[in-house]
Formats: structure tokens, C-alpha cells, sequence
């Protein structure tokens, strides 16, 4: 059944789906993401407190075990891509928690109901995500300089190693929000968070390397997408760094699981304000 | 439709024939409770319509599956000509929407807000500000424009979410409880600027609300809901003529459902 349209309602109204369209809409919702962190600094300063609490303590005391054999470098050396990593997934993993938190307040109201199709509100929260991701990037590698890891600071490397933290902020958010439509709650997802930080972290290349781990966990590093990420930022920030399965392996394991959340994750992001 | 100010021209014989909304059979159930039961109603563009009832009766529930957040059960809702189950993407186009919940970013200032929905409704970049500085303007948000959100009165933050859906000139306002928790003097601004935005696009304004008294005073027509159903619907003098010349629209809920509105929207 149609009936007709207001009188003075123009036949094709604004929103029209094309490319540009979506970029915009994408764009809009990352810039004003990225507007808020301008408004408020302080948080990002708070996040760079763990990286160097692992890098300072836990790295120096490893670094002082004997029997763990890393290759070539030191240990810090080791650890530093492995820590950086890991602040990028602390980080992204409770995303979810703002998509929830906008939700109670009302303002994931207003995007459900605007014309941008929920694939761009995805990936635009992802690529959000990854400003913070850098921002704890630009910490990390001034504290592994001054603790005297070899860094690579060709330019060509510094801009693989932002393109590879965008990746795995995108794609580590994007799974968060998975889990935000799924618990609905905070105080649910404060639980769920917590118990999935764990085994993504331990159960990856981040702070030992595959060969010392037992079969059934070598399996299950190579299915953990936090583990290609490690072993790209392995490769790209050391400049004596080496890639284990290789770049174009790392780079297409993360995209294809950045591609299966945003899947996921556009059927039931909208089911939150239901 | 080449007329610049057409609802002027349109006689009510004509806005009849234009429904912007038109509910057949609309239901909507959670598990065994029946939030929305068969609601079939027909708004005319241009048309101010209000739906009362108590917490409960249905109303938001009706309300988000007009503005296409949640899927009927079974029924049909058609918006400016769309269906909401079938092509929500082209309803969203065409309707704004104020939930009951304050939706405007706290922590973006009342600009940016402008701005971040200026982009979702892909309003053209070269008309981008001087529309935003227009809406601001008319709902009288210049000044405070580039204060946080979070700063702003209970009023003053209705009145940015009453500009960011309208950005895009839709055919129809949705707008779930706007007034509650508004002192009287912040009620009464909303409604004017309401009145004036409307005058200015032409806009059907479909409204929920507990407030009989708010409702007799804006609306053209209104429905009164009550379990899921529309149990009265008409101008508010037709429906207090049917009780007789001294009746309120809270006799008429009374006598057509059998609960006392008033008492904190609360039928049981």
C-alpha cells in the first residue's frame, strides 16, 4: 500500500547512498569521537599509564631470566612490539562499554535514526577507536627508546606500524562491540571484558615467544588475531625485526577478521536501542 | 509540490488524501505481552497529533516502530510513502526523531552536535553552515552554541535535538514525551519553537505525552491509547463533546478506559 508523499517534499530527498555519501557519514561519526578526546586529553594521558609499568617492570625483571631465548635481540627488544600491542587491545576491548553507556544515555538514539547505514557507523566507531591506539603508540616508543630497545624510525616502517594499530584497534573494537550487543549492560560487560582480556594476551606471541609454547597453544596463537599483529609490529617497529608468517599474512588475517566483526557487528549493533 | 509554502494552499479535503503516516493492523509483542495491539491510524501531513496514555499504554513502543528502531510484529506502518519494515533507509531520510531520552552528545558543544548530524543526513557541505546557524538560531541556541552540551537546561538541550532533526526538513517530527521533566517556562519554549519550525518546513509533528492539558493546547487531533490500542481518536472538542459541555480530556480517558490518567500516568 502507498499513499502520497507531503506536498512539498522533494521526490529525491537528501541521503542519497553513494560512495562520497558514506565516506561522510563514516567520517562524521569518527570526527566526532575524536572531538570528544580533544575536549577531554586528560583521559588519553591516563591510558599510557600501563604500557609503561609492563615495559618498565615486568620487562626489566624478564629481561633478567635466563632459558628464555627471543632470537637475535634482547628481551625489552622482544617486548616492546608485544606491549604495544597489547595497549592497543586493552584499550579497544572495552569499546564496547561506550556503545553501551550511549546507549542508557540516548545519544545511540539519534544514529540509529539518521539515514547513514549501519555499516559506516561500524567502522566509523572502529577508526575512532584507533586514535587512541596511536596516541598510546607515541608513548610507547619514547619509552622503549629511552630503555634503549632498537627502534626503526624510518619513515616507511613508522607509517606500517600506524596503519597495522588502526587495524587491530578497528578490529579489537569492533569485536568489543559484538559482545556490548550481546550482554547489553555494563556491569555485564565489566565481567565479560575482563575474562576475554586474558586469554587474548597470554595466548598470543606478545610477551614469549611461539616456540616455547606446547602444540595445542602454538594451534590457538595462530587463530588469535592480536598474534598477526604482534608479529607485524615485530617486523616493522625493531630495526632489526623480523616477520615470523610474514606481512601480507598479518595484514590479510586482520582484515579479514575486521571484515567478519563489521559483518557481525552491523546485524546487531542496532538491536541496542530496541 | 512547486509551491514554496504549500501547506497554506492545501484545504483539508487535500491533506486527507496525503497521509505522512498510516498504520494498518500494527502490533508489536515481547515474548507474551502485547505492548502494541492492532493500531491502525491515518495522520495527515502538515497535521499536529498527539498520542496519550498512561506509562506503559504503548506509546514509545509505537513510536519506535514508526521511526523504524524496532520491526513490527505483524501490521504495516507506511511513513511519506515508505514502509518502515521494508525500506527503513528511506523513511530515516524523511523523519526526525526526539526520543524520550536526551540524545544530544554532553560532551560535544551544541555545534558540533549540529555538525555530526548535518553529516549523517548528508546535508551538501556548501549549505552545511549556514543551515546549522538558521536551526540554531530559530530554536534560539546561538548564544550557547559553543558550550558543551552538558551545560545546557533540560529545555535548552530539547530545543538542539528539536534542530538536529529537523536539519533535513522531514515530513514528519517524531517526538516521544519532549516536554517531561521541563519546568512550565521551558515547556512553553519548546512548543514555540516547535510552532514556528513547523510553520517554516511544513512539517507533521506526531508527539507522545502524559500532559492533557500540553496536548489539548498544540495539537489538531490526538489519540487516546491505552493497553496497546487506541481506545479514542479525534479533535480534542470532539472527544469532550461526547461526555458533554463541562467535560476534560481526562473524563474522557476515564470513561473510555476506566483509569484516571492524572494520577502519575500510572493505569494500575
Amino acid at each position: 500500500m502507498t499513499v502520497g508523499l507531503a506536498p512539498d517534499l522533494p521526490t529525491e530527498p537528501l541521503g542519497r547512498s553513494s560512495i562520497g555519501g558514506y565516506l561522510t557519514q563514516m567520517f562524521a561519526v569518527a570526527a566526532a569521537e575524536v572531538t570528544k578526546l580533544r575536549h577531554d586529553p586528560i583521559e588519553l594521558a591516563s591510558r599510557a599509564v600501563q604500557p609503561i609499568l609492563w615495559l618498565v617492570l615486568f620487562g626489566q625483571v624478564m629481561a633478567h631470566v635466563r632459558g628464555l631465548t627471543v632470537g637475535g635481540g634482547s628481551y625489552l627488544d622482544f617486548l616492546a612490539p608485544g606491549i604495544l600491542a597489547q595497549s592497543v587491545l586493552f584499550v579497544a576491548i572495552f569499546y564496547g562499554l561506550s556503545a553501551i553507556w550511549e546507549r542508557d544515555l540516548g545519544v545511540l538514539h539519534r544514529y540509529m535514526v539518521s539515514p547513514a547505514p549501519r555499516s559506516a557507523l561500524v567502522i566509523g566507531k572502529a577508526l575512532a577507536s584507533s586514535v587512541r591506539g596511536i596516541s598510546q603508540s607515541v608513548v610507547i616508543y619514547v619509552c622503549a627508546a629511552l630503555m634503549g630497545v632498537k627502534l626503526s624510525f624510518n619513515p616507511a616502517d613508522i607509517a606500517l606500524v600506524l596503519l597495522f594499530i588502526v587495524m587491530a584497534s578497528a578490529l579489537f573494537s569492533t569485536f568489543s562491540l559484538i559482545i556490548a550487543c550481546i550482554v547489553k549492560t555494563r556491569e555485564r560487560f565489566m565481567g565479560v571484558g575482563q575474562f576475554l582480556t586474558m586469554p587474548i594476551f597470554f595466548a598470543s606471541n606478545a610477551i614469549y615467544p611461539i616456540s616455547v609454547m606446547p602444540p595445542w597453544l602454538r594451534a590457538t596463537v595462530r587463530l588469535n588475531p592480536l598474534s598477526y599483529q604482534v608479529d607485524a609490529l615485530r617486523s616493522l617497529m625493531l630495526s632489526a625485526g623480523h616477520s615470523e608468517f610474514g606481512l601480507p599474512v598479518d595484514f590479510a588475517a586482520l582484515a579479514f577478521g575486521f571484515a567478519v566483526f563489521v559483518v557481525i557487528a552491523t546485524r546487531m549493533y542496532p538491536r541496542l536501542t530496541q | 509540490m512547486n509551491s514554496p509554502t504549500p501547506s497554506a494552499k492545501v484545504d483539508a479535503r487535500e491533506r486527507q488524501a496525503t497521509a505522512i503516516v498510516e498504520a494498518a493492523e500494527l502490533t508489536r509483542r515481547f515474548g507474551d505481552l502485547v505492548a502494541v495491539d492492532h493500531i491502525s491510524l491515518s495522520i495527515a501531513a502538515g497535521e499536529v497529533f498527539a498520542l496519550i496514555g498512561p506509562n506503559g499504554a504503548g506509546k514509545s513502543t509505537l513510536m519506535k516502530m514508526f521511526t523504524t528502531m524496532l520491526p513490527p510484529t505483524s501490521g504495516v506502518a507506511i511513513i511519506a510513502g515508505f514502509d518502515v519494515a521494508k525500506t527503513p533507509q528511506q523513511v530515516r531520510r524523511r523523519i526526525g526523531y526526539v526520543p524520550q531520552v536526551l540524545s544530544a552528545d554532553g560532551e560535544l558543544t551544541g555545534y558540533e552536535n549540529m555538525l555530526l548530524s548535518a553529516r549523517l543526513y548528508l546535508i551538501p557541505s556548501r549549505e552545511r553552515a549556514a543551515r546549522v546557524a538558521a536551526a540554531l538560531a530559530m530554536m534560539g541556541l546561538t548564544e550557547a552554541k559553543d558550550r558543551l552540551v552538558q551545560t545546557y537546561s533540560g529545555g535548552m538541550a530539547r530545543r538542539l535535538e528539536i534542530a538536529q532533526s529537523t536539519l533535513h526538513r522531514p515530513a514528519v517530527l517524531f517526538m516521544d514525551e519532549p516536554t517531561v521533566g521541563l519546568d512550565p517556562g521551558g515547556r512553553r519554549a519548546v512548543w514555540g519553537h516547535v510552532e514556528a519550525l513547523r510553520k517554516e518546513i511544513g512539517a507533521a509533528v506526531v508527539f507522545s505525552t502524559h500532559y492533557m492539558d500540553e496536548a489539548e493546547e498544540v495539537c489538531d487531533r490526538l489519540a487516546l491509547i491505552s493497553g496497546g490500542k487506541v481506545a479514542a481518536l479525534g479533535t480534542p472538542a470532539e472527544l469532550k463533546a461526547r461526555l458533554g459541555a463541562d467535560a476534560t480530556l481526562d473524563d474522557v480517558f476515564t470513561s473510555v478506559t476506566g483509569v484516571h490518567i492524572a494520577e502519575g500516568g500510572k493505569p494500575r
